[in-house]
């Protein structure tokens, strides 16, 4: 079977390299080819990195807190750009202050987000949920059940 | 004597150049280009002006290598198409820029029906044909190869894709093309240029194909195969006196700029890697040799577009620079008139002074749109610096070519705009560069020497291009 491509980036004005570095490894470890667009990434770069390599997974970090500015749109844009269907997964210091988590996890996800992760997670649980996702949608495409929605 | 003969077949003017290549010894002389009629002639006129007495025949027949290059009777006229615009679009582009093309118009995304007869109307001798990283995406180039093949015509295409589907793609294209050339991607990884087969692609397919239907063939009957596009031998020879060759050292990160009549041309080798500690590079790394062409800047057929590009109040500032002749000059006249007498040669100080306003302007222009930039990104931890492009402040050498600078006596006051500014401190220009000026129209040759002889060539650019002093500043 052919290797996923994943693009893996940190959004926004935030310049957080370690996180970012940790998650290439463990990713590229993993399996995945891992196309890193590093800090500072904008949504465009995500967008326009995931059309070249025909990415199937959008990996966004955000350890500023600023990461609801940051990635309203996302997924709005990708629509536009004709990959509406792919997965995106975002984790990180979403939020500042102490939110409860399940409102911030319902917010993202009403942005069109996949899978929100909060801070402290380990990137095995990441890893585990790419391979279960993944796998979903590769026998959906087998069965001829085309994206999912 | 062992003699190399080196012709440029230049829009207007055909040059040739003879080396001794034991003395290391240069001889030059150049005629109006004859494109339209015969070819030829103008080659005659120009060897005929090499003098010494012996006939344009016997200078051929007795040299040890002949080779020539040509931009001729319209250049090369390429369209580049890619993916998305930032990323294998322009690659893309910039692998047909270093090939020495002139860029017709680049397509990002799937073509259209309509682009299609766009670009059939834009008359490209290539195409080139990007898109997608290698095993990224497939779709687009696979369409794009179907659309092309929709093409009212033939045309060459050079295929620089995701390399799974080359031959695909390739396959598509042959329905109807028959010149169909696959080279490595220019876009093998996200964000990697790898832009050098592409232009060797170019190249095979300009010296196979091109010159035969731009009536450069009588002369290929004389001086052998026409091997490359002008600018591609001026930046080879650029990259040469660059990088060094052998024993003989280059004289490191340096600046060609080439002020014409219709464009101007900005030629930069070096990594342009960031010179200041805590500054990030984001985007499309750029390449080793970079060619730029600024399709809009240039003194006479651009004349206008040029003052446009400027406004009038930076042109105005480039005016103080020529003193008290410039008092009086109405600069906006002067230049529409220019622009319709495009063979103009100038005569009178004021001539002169105009010329060197606007060649002025689009030095300071041309290099601005070719160095990279540096930016401040405010994030909540402070002020982040991020390059975009080439940072070229350390660049130690700064070489100016074309008719334009050549016939001026304060060259070094025209190329001094090329320098950083410090009212404008995020474009990364060169800071503290020598100047020097290519008096005898030696670039070109030197390039098509370097295939030959490089050492020699090396040398002879090292002895012939003029330094120019500060007190000539």
């Amino acid at each position: 079977m052919a290797m996923h491509t994943l693009v893996l980036g940190v959004i926004g004005a935030d310049v957080h390299a370690v996180g970012n570095r940790i998650l290439d490894y463990a990713l590229t470890q993993a399996g995945f080819k891992v196309v890193n667009i590093g800090v500072l990434a904008t949504q465009e770069e995500f967008i326009n990195a995931a059309l070249e390599t025909d990415a199937e997974v959008i990996l966004v970090s955000s350890l500023y807190g600023h990461g609801e500015i940051d990635c309203r749109g996302l997924r709005e844009k990708c629509i536009e750009a004709g990959i509406g269907g792919i997965l995106i997964y975002v984790g990180g210091n979403l939020v500042v202050g102490k939110q409860d988590w399940g409102e911030v996890d319902r917010r993202f996800r009403d942005m069109g987000f996949d899978r929100v992760y909060p801070p402290g997670t380990l990137p095995d649980e990441a890893i585990d949920d790419l391979k279960r996702d993944l796998a979903r949608r590769d026998s959906a495409k087998s069965r001829g059940g085309g994206t999912l929605p | 004597m062992n003699t190399a003969l080196l012709i440029d077949f230049g829009s207007t003017f055909t040059k040739v150049t003879a080396v001794d290549l034991e003395a290391k010894t240069v001889r030059t002389s150049q005629a109006p280009t004859t494109v339209a009629t015969d070819i030829t002639e103008g080659l005659q006129s120009a060897l005929s002006g090499l003098g010494e007495g012996s006939s344009w025949r016997g200078l051929i027949e007795n040299a040890v290598y002949r080779s020539a290059c040509s931009s001729a009777a319209g250049g090369l006229r390429m369209v580049a198409i890619g993916l998305v615009r930032d990323l294998t679009v322009e690659a893309a582009r910039q692998a047909a820029l270093g090939a020495g093309a002139r860029i017709l118009d680049v397509y990002a995304h799937e073509l259209t029906a309509g682009d299609i007869a766009r670009i059939y109307s834009q008359r490209p001798d290539i195409i080139l044909l990007a898109g997608g990283t290698d095993g990224g995406n497939r779709e687009v180039i696979l369409h794009n190869a179907r659309m092309l093949a929709t093409y009212p015509g033939k045309v060459p295409v050079v295929v620089a894709g995701n390399r799974v589907v080359a031959g695909d793609v390739a396959a598509i294209l042959a329905r109807k093309h028959s010149d169909v050339n696959i080279t490595e991607n220019v876009m093998p990884e996200l964000n990697q240029i790898n832009v050098e087969p592409a232009r060797e692609a170019i190249r095979r397919v300009f010296m196979a194909r091109i010159v035969e239907g731009k009536g450069l063939a009588r002369a290929q009957d004389l001086v052998g195969t026409i091997v490359m596009p002008t600018p591609a031998a001026v930046l080879k020879a650029a990259r040469l006196l660059s990088v060094g060759w052998e024993n003989e050292a280059g004289l490191g990160d340096l600046m060609v700029i080439d002020v014409g009549g219709a464009t101007t041309d900005v030629h930069s080798i070096g990594k342009g890697e960031p010179t200041m500690a805590g500054v990030m590079l984001k985007g499309l790394p750029e390449p080793f040799a970079k060619r730029t062409v600024e399709g809009d800047l240039g003194v006479r057929v651009s004349a206008a577009s040029l003052w446009e590009a400027a406004g009038e109040r930076r042109i105005r500032k480039n005016l103080d620079l020529m003193g008290t002749v410039g008092i009086g000059i109405s600069p906006a006249d002067r230049i529409s008139k220019l622009a319709e007498r495009t063979d103009f040669l100038p005569e009178t100080e004021e001539d002169l002074a105009i010329d060197a306003v606007m060649a002025a302007t689009a030095v300071e222009l041309a290099t601005e749109r070719h160095a990279g930039t540096v930016e401040v990104v405010y994030t909540p931890f402070g002020a982040t610096y991020v390059q975009h492009g080439k940072d070229l402040t350390g660049c130690r050498t700064l070489v100016g070519t074309g008719g334009v600078l050549v016939r001026q006596t304060e060259a070094a006051r025209i190329l001094a705009k090329a320098l950083f500014d410090t009212g404008n401190p995020t474009v990364l220009k060169p800071k503290n560069p020598e100047f020097y000026l290519d008096r005898d129209y030696i670039l070109a040759g030197m390039g098509l020497l370097a295939e030959h002889d490089p050492l020699t060539a090396l040398q002879i650019t090292k002895k012939y291009l003029k330094p120019l002093r500060e007190g000539e500043i």
